[in-house]
């Protein structure tokens, strides 16, 4: 009973310690680390308003549509990809995406640098080259 | 105290049951709410196109009588341009380094087991253009333990998915006609003018012609074909009705090395 005062600061020490990295995050981090990223359009692809799925399919899954894109591509041969809204795209990333999405640095980049994902479609593909 | 305890285990018993069956009631209804989904009648479709040029069998036959040193460079340069293929300059131009896919050589090269004793002068150098024969009895294909390599078993194109190469070089070893090249390093600083319409590769990938599958898709004869002035036919081997079958009808043609059983599908007329 007399121990009282020393077990309460020691449970509220004990609580900072093991609570830092929210507290810490809430104080400092809240301006750059915890905001998600915004990618940004290219007026070609505002214009376009749809893109090959809908944006929240596209966000989550375009990884999955790349793959089976490439899939089909390269070893079925087939070049032709019919998407859900029934328009025709050529299934391709540099032909295709990276033609509307031309400003991979803003659009690609801010979110695969925020998630710490590191794709290797540049290392073979190409990319339009941007101006600014 | 008997009979709490038997109260107990019973309930403990429903319970278990309970949780099971809710559970796999509510796994149910995500299931069968997944298979409803709105756009289950629309799935994204993928086709050939009606552009894309067809075959059961492509091959080709070339003409060694109409070749020259200028009209081989032109394919080389036609086909290696399109394909970013590098061409290393100044010190990274290491000999047994270059990257090829269609090159010229020697007649007396190109058909070592075409052993003939004296053979004039001029034709053991006459030039001969080589490239993947894409054989009916790829060893390259049965080599390569990922698949990278496959043979399209519906037009007979010896392919390669350079996603999936590992760069083991067992393909290399299989390939009786040298006919893959392995990239020891980034090709990207050696090549000047990238096409942009089709992909670089990378370190640590061996590559190979590809029969321009890419411009098959879209309804192009390959580069080279239409590089060569004639000296190239492209067409479907199974047909007998097309250009090859036509001109191997009426000229003596042999294939390089064909004792291997490889069966190329690229002809050479003599
Ligand atoms: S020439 Fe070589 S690489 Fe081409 S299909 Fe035949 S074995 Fe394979
Ligand atoms: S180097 Fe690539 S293509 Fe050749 S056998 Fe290995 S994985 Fe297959
Ligand atoms: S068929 Fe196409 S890939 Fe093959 S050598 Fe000719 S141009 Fe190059």
């Amino acid at each position: 009973m007399n121990d009282k005062n020393k077990i309460i600061t020691g449970l509220v020490i004990f609580f900072l310690v093991v609570l830092f990295p929210f507290w810490f995050n809430l104080i400092f981090g809240a301006a750059d680390a915890s905001t998600a990223p915004e990618p940004e359009l290219t007026e070609k692809a505002e214009k376009a308003e749809t893109c090959v799925a809908e944006t929240e399919h596209m966000r989550t899954e375009h990884m999955q549509i790349l793959d089976q894109w490439r899939d089909t591509v390269v070893r079925d041969g087939q070049r032709i990809y019919v998407a859900e809204n029934g328009k025709e795209y050529d299934p391709s990333l540099s032909n295709t995406c990276m033609d509307c999405h031309s400003n991979k640095e803003k659009f690609c980049d801010r979110c695969h640098n925020y998630a710490s994902v590191n794709p290797y479609c540049w290392d073979c593909h190409t990319y339009p080259e941007e101006t600014e | 105290m008997e009979n709490s305890r038997r109260r107990f285990l019973k309930n403990a018993g429903f319970s278990i049951l309970g949780v099971g069956a809710g559970s796999m009631l509510i796994g149910l209804s995500a299931h069968t709410s997944k298979a409803v989904s709105p756009d289950a009648g629309q799935r994204p479709q993928f086709s050939m196109g009606d552009k894309a040029m067809e075959a059961e069998r492509w091959g080709m036959v070339v003409d060694t009588r109409k070749l020259n040193d200028s009209i081989c460079r032109k394919m080389q340069e036609a086909c290696h341009s399109i394909h970013n293929v590098p061409e290393p300059v100044g010190e990274s131009a290491q000999r047994d380094q270059i990257i090829k896919w269609i090159w010229p050589t020697e007649f007396q090269h190109a058909f070592p087991s075409q052993e003939v004793e004296f053979l004039a002068e001029d034709a053991a150098h006459r030039p001969v253009v080589v490239l993947c024969n894409h054989c009916d009895n790829p060893p390259c294909v049965r080599a390569c333990p990922t698949r990278a390599t496959f043979k399209r078993e519906r037009d007979g194109i010896v392919m390669m998915d350079f996603h999936r190469c590992i760069g083991c070089r067992f393909c290399m070893a299989a390939c009786p006609f040298g006919a893959r090249s392995f990239n020891f390093r980034d090709p990207r600083p050696d090549i000047e003018d990238e096409n942009p319409d089709f992909p670089t590769r990378m370190r640590g990938v061996v590559e190979k012609c590809n029969f321009c599958a890419e411009r098959l898709a879209v309804g192009k004869k390959p580069a080279c074909v239409e590089a060569s002035d004639g000296a190239l036919t492209f067409g479907d081997l199974n047909d007998p009705d097309s250009d090859v079958r036509k001109l191997l009808a009426e000229k003596y043609a042999i294939r390089r090395k064909p004792n291997l059983g490889t069966f190329p599908s690229v002809f050479y007329i003599v």
